[in-house]
C-alpha cells in the first residue's frame, strides 16, 4: 500500500515549494548576505537581528502575524489586493511568502560568513587589475563562497521541507496547494492512520539524513560556516 | 505579625493539600463555556480543573497514547464510546453533557443571511469548516453541503483547520469570508456576539451529542469525580444553555 495518491500529491507539494523558496531565496539573501558582510552602517545590527528572528521565533507567532497581516484587514493583504493578486492566505504564493521569512537566516548566514571570510584583500586586488564589482563578485566571491552558497542552498530547502507551524496556520489544509508533507503526516497521526504516517514520517527521517549526510561529505567545514 | 503570617501560609498549604486537580480534555467547540465552568467548579469544590483544548479526533489519539487526562468532553458521543470499548475510559460513566449545533458564520454583517441562501449564490471567495476527519462539527458541515446538493461546486473553496477553533479563526481573521462554526463560539447569553449568521436547521445534520466520559487515569480521583457531577448539575446546565447548545 504504500502511499497514496494524496501523499504524493503532498510530497510533489513540499518539493516544488522548497525549490521555489530556495532559489527566491539565493536571490534575495545573495545582496543581503552581500550588504551584511561589508557594510559599516549602522543598520547591519538591526537587519542582522531582523533576518536572524525567526530562528528564535516560535512558528505559531509568525503564521498567526502572517495570517492577520495577509488578511483583508492587514496591510499586506490590503496591498495584494490593491494589485489584483488577492489575498495570500490558503495559497501557494502565501506558503512560499511565509517561507521565505522562515528560512532567510538558514540561506543568508552561510553566505554572509563565507563573504566574511574572503575578507577584503582579493576584492582590492581584483579592483586594482580594474575588476568592475559586478565582475569581481562572479569571478571572486562566487568561487571562494561557493561552499557557504552550497550550505546556503541546501539549508534553505531542507528547512522549508520541515516546515510545519506556520503552514497549518496560514494554509488551510488544501489539497495540491497548501497541504505539504509535515501537514500530511499531522493528518494521517490525528486520523489514527498510523501505517500512512509511518510511511510518510520515515521517507522525511531518511531525507534530512540524507541531506545533511552530503552536506557535511561534500563540504565538511559546513556546520562550521552555517553556525 | 510574622507568626501569624507563617501561619497563613501554612494554612494555604493545608488547603490546596486537601484541593485537588483535575485534567480535562476539550473538544475546541467547548473552550469557552469550559473555561466558565472550571472557574465556577474551582469555587464550588476547591479544586482546580486545568483545561486542554483540541480536537476531539487529536485528543483521542492523545488518550490513546498515554496523555494524563482523567476526563473529556468530547464533540460526539462515538469517541467516548470507543474509548469506553477499548478500556481507556470507565464504564457506565458516559453522559450527554450538551447537544451543538452548527451554523454558518461571518465576521461580516449582512454577508450571511437567515436561511443560508449566500451557499448558493456563492459571492464569497473561501468558506472555511474543521478537518472532517477528526471533528465532528467539520463532518456536519460536510453533512449540510451534501444535503444542499452544493458539496462538489463549494470543494473548490474549502479551507479546513485543524479544529474549529481554527475554523472560526480563519473567518474572525476574515480570510475566509465564511465557515462553519459551533453555535457556541459565536453566540453569548442568547444572542450572536457578532457578524451574521444562519442557524443550520438541526434536521438538516445528524445531531452533534457531546459526551463526557470519565477516563481510566481519573478512576477513583475525587476531583475527577467531582467535576463529572458538577457537569450534570444546574449551573453547569445554565452555562451550557446560555452558550446557546440544547440539552
Amino acid at each position: 500500500m504504500a502511499l497514496e495518491a494524496q501523499d504524493w500529491a503532498a510530497v510533489w507539494l513540499t518539493l516544488k515549494l522548497a525549490a521555489t523558496v530556495t532559489v527566491l531565496l539565493l536571490c534575495v539573501g545573495t545582496p543581503l548576505a552581500w550588504w551584511l558582510a561589508r557594510t559599516r552602517s549602522r543598520l547591519r545590527g538591526v537587519v542582522s537581528a531582523l533576518v536572524a528572528m525567526p530562528l528564535v521565533l516560535p512558528p505559531t507567532v509568525l503564521g498567526f502575524y502572517l495570517l492577520v497581516l495577509m488578511g483583508p484587514n492587514g496591510p499586506v493583504g490590503g496591498l495584494t489586493q490593491a494589485l489584483g493578486l488577492g489575498l495570500l492566505p490558503f495559497t501557494f504564493q502565501g506558503l512560499v511568502l511565509g517561507s521565505l521569512i522562515y528560512s532567510m537566516p538558514f540561506v543568508v548566514q552561510p553566505i554572509q560568513n563565507a563573504i566574511e571570510a574572503i575578507g577584503a584583500r582579493p576584492l582590492e586586488v581584483a579592483a586594482t587589475l580594474r575588476a568592475r564589482p559586478w565582475d569581481s563578485f562572479w569571478t571572486v566571491v562566487v568561487p571562494l563562497a561557493r561552499p557557504g552558497f552550497l550550505t546556503a542552498a541546501v539549508l534553505g530547502f531542507a528547512h522549508t521541507v520541515g516546515e510545519f507551524g506556520v503552514v497549518l496556520m496560514i494554509g488551510g489544509n488544501i489539497p495540491g496547494q497548501t497541504r505539504v508533507v509535515s501537514v500530511q503526516i499531522f493528518d494521517r497521526v490525528e486520523a489514527f492512520e498510523y501505517a500512512h504516517a509511518h510511511w510518510l514520517a520515515g521517507s522525511m527521517v531518511a531525507f534530512s539524513f540524507l541531506v545533511l549526510l552530503i552536506l557535511y561529505t561534500v563540504n565538511p567545514d559546513a556546520r562550521r560556516r552555517a553556525a | 505579625m510574622k507568626k501569624l503570617g507563617i501561619l497563613l501560609v501554612l494554612a494555604g498549604l493545608v488547603a490546596q493539600a486537601h484541593a485537588d486537580e483535575v485534567k480535562v480534555a476539550v473538544a475546541a467547540n467547548f473552550a469557552a463555556p469550559m473555561q466558565k465552568i472550571a472557574q465556577a467548579f474551582e469555587t464550588a469544590s476547591g479544586h482546580k480543573a486545568v483545561v486542554s483544548v483540541g480536537s476531539t479526533g487529536s485528543i483521542y489519539a492523545q488518550i490513546r497514547n498515554g496523555a494524563p487526562f482523567e476526563v473529556f468532553l468530547a464533540a460526539d458521543d462515538e469517541t467516548p464510546a470507543k474509548l469506553e470499548s477499548e478500556g481507556a475510559g470507565v464504564k457506565g460513566s458516559r453522559f450527554t453533557y450538551a447537544v451543538g449545533k452548527l451554523a454558518l458564520w461571518s465576521a461580516t454583517p449582512g454577508l450571511v443571511d437567515a436561511k443560508g441562501e449566500v451557499l448558493r449564490q456563492g459571492n464569497f471567495r473561501k468558506l472555511a469548516i474543521a478537518n472532517p476527519k477528526t471533528a465532528p462539527y467539520g463532518a456536519a458541515g460536510v453533512e449540510v453541503m451534501r444535503k444542499l446538493g452544493l458539496a462538489d461546486a463549494l470543494a473548490p473553496r474549502i479551507v479546513q483547520g485543524e479544529s474549529i477553533a481554527q475554523a472560526w479563526q480563519f473567518v474572525s481573521t476574515g480570510n475566509a469570508e465564511l465557515g462553519f462554526v459551533a453555535l457556541s463560539q459565536i453566540w453569548q447569553d442568547g444572542a450572536l456576539k457578532g457578524g451574521s449568521a444562519w442557524i443550520v436547521p438541526e434536521s438538516d445534520y445528524t445531531p452533534i451529542r457531546q459526551d463526557a466520559i470519565l477516563l481510566a487515569k481519573g478512576e477513583g480521583k475525587p476531583a475527577a469525580q467531582a467535576l463529572m457531577g458538577f457537569l450534570k448539575g444546574d449551573a453547569a446546565r445554565a452555562v451550557i444553555q446560555s452558550y446557546g447548545y440544547a440539552h
